[in-house]
């Protein structure tokens, strides 16, 4: 939490994620063409939501196994940074499909109303109010081991939740998103191409360690508000 | 003040890019006009990635200050 390297990590491979994603060429698809490039930002979002809301659930765990409340901060922290690079994913995703699946100008694309009944959408939105529930029931309770207890048990059902409404149920009806019933998108070796793996698997790491990082910068003060009113 | 003379930096790097913006054959005008100006493209994406990643270093040196005063 205090070392830099990681840090440092972090923001080279971000730097170089927003150098090469742009310049090197990228394969050209119908529909995609330069779109594409959005793999590199866009699935990255959702990548770090799920490492953040894992490590998150890990904590929760850690909390109930050792009643320290310092767990019980960590779990939060990184339940709320989660959560927004879910809605960065969410947002960076309506842009795309938008230009993709539902263009206005091209007649042969698929309306509006059909793209907003996709159910990889409607999966991701369910997995938000989720955890946005989770911050709603954490903050509404004043007792601080009754709050920590609650909100960490909430927590694992929160994670638990996850996986059938971004994993299972898109997998399982037709959808226009990638990986519908034919595997996992862009990590299958036959989806993407061998170039686009040098950026993309360093945007990974890159983002989701640039988001760690905000975490460490919330619990840090989230720990020395604590600090200061145990002294009080 | 390490930090203010880092931004400094930052701020006469710039002045020289203004510069050789001047020069229309220079090296750095032909290359961002190259390749449908994407380079334009990617010198904005890395300066707003620049500006927030200063602004998270200089978070984490005001809370790292804020430990060890308690």
């Amino acid at each position: 939490m205090y070392k830099s390297w990681w840090k440092i990590t972090g923001v080279v491979l971000v730097i170089y994620t927003c150098t090469a994603g742009f310049l090197l060429d990228v394969p050209q698809l119908p529909a995609l063409g330069e779109t594409i490039r959005n793999l590199y930002f866009h699935v990255c979002m959702w990548f770090a939501m799920m490492i953040l809301f894992s490590i998150s659930m890990v904590n929760a765990i850690r909390y109930l196994r050792t009643f320290d409340l310092k767990y019980d901060i960590y779990a939060r922290q990184f339940a709320v940074v989660g959560i927004i690079f879910g809605i960065l994913g969410y947002a960076t995703g309506a842009i795309w499909m938008s230009f993709t699946w539902a263009d206005p100008n091209n007649p042969t694309f698929d309306s509006f109303s059909t793209v907003a009944r996709d159910p990889k959408l409607i999966g991701a939105a369910i997995a938000l109010l989720v955890y946005f529930a989770y911050l709603v029931l954490r903050d509404s309770v004043n007792d601080m081991d009754k709050r920590a207890r609650i909100s960490s048990v909430y927590n694992i059902f929160a994670y638990a939740m996850l996986f059938p409404s971004i994993w299972i149920i898109p997998r399982l009806l037709p959808s226009l998103h990638p990986g519908g019933e034919n595997g996992n998108p862009a990590l299958d070796t036959k989806d993407i191409d061998g170039s686009m793996r040098m950026v993309f698997y360093p945007a990974i790491i890159g983002w989701t360690l640039i988001g760690v990082w905000i975490t460490t910068l919330k619990i840090r003060i989230n720990l020395l508000k604590e600090k200061k009113l145990s002294s009080l | 003040m390490k930090i203010k003379s880092i931004l400094l930096l930052f701020l006469f790097c710039f002045i020289s890019i203004n510069l050789l913006a001047q020069d229309e054959n220079g090296g750095m005008a032909s290359l961002m006009r190259s390749n449908g100006r994407i380079y334009v493209v990617v010198a904005v994406v890395l300066l707003i990635l620049a500006g927030l990643i200063l602004y998270l270093v200089r978070l984490d040196k005001k809370i790292s200050k804020l430990e060890k005063d308690n």
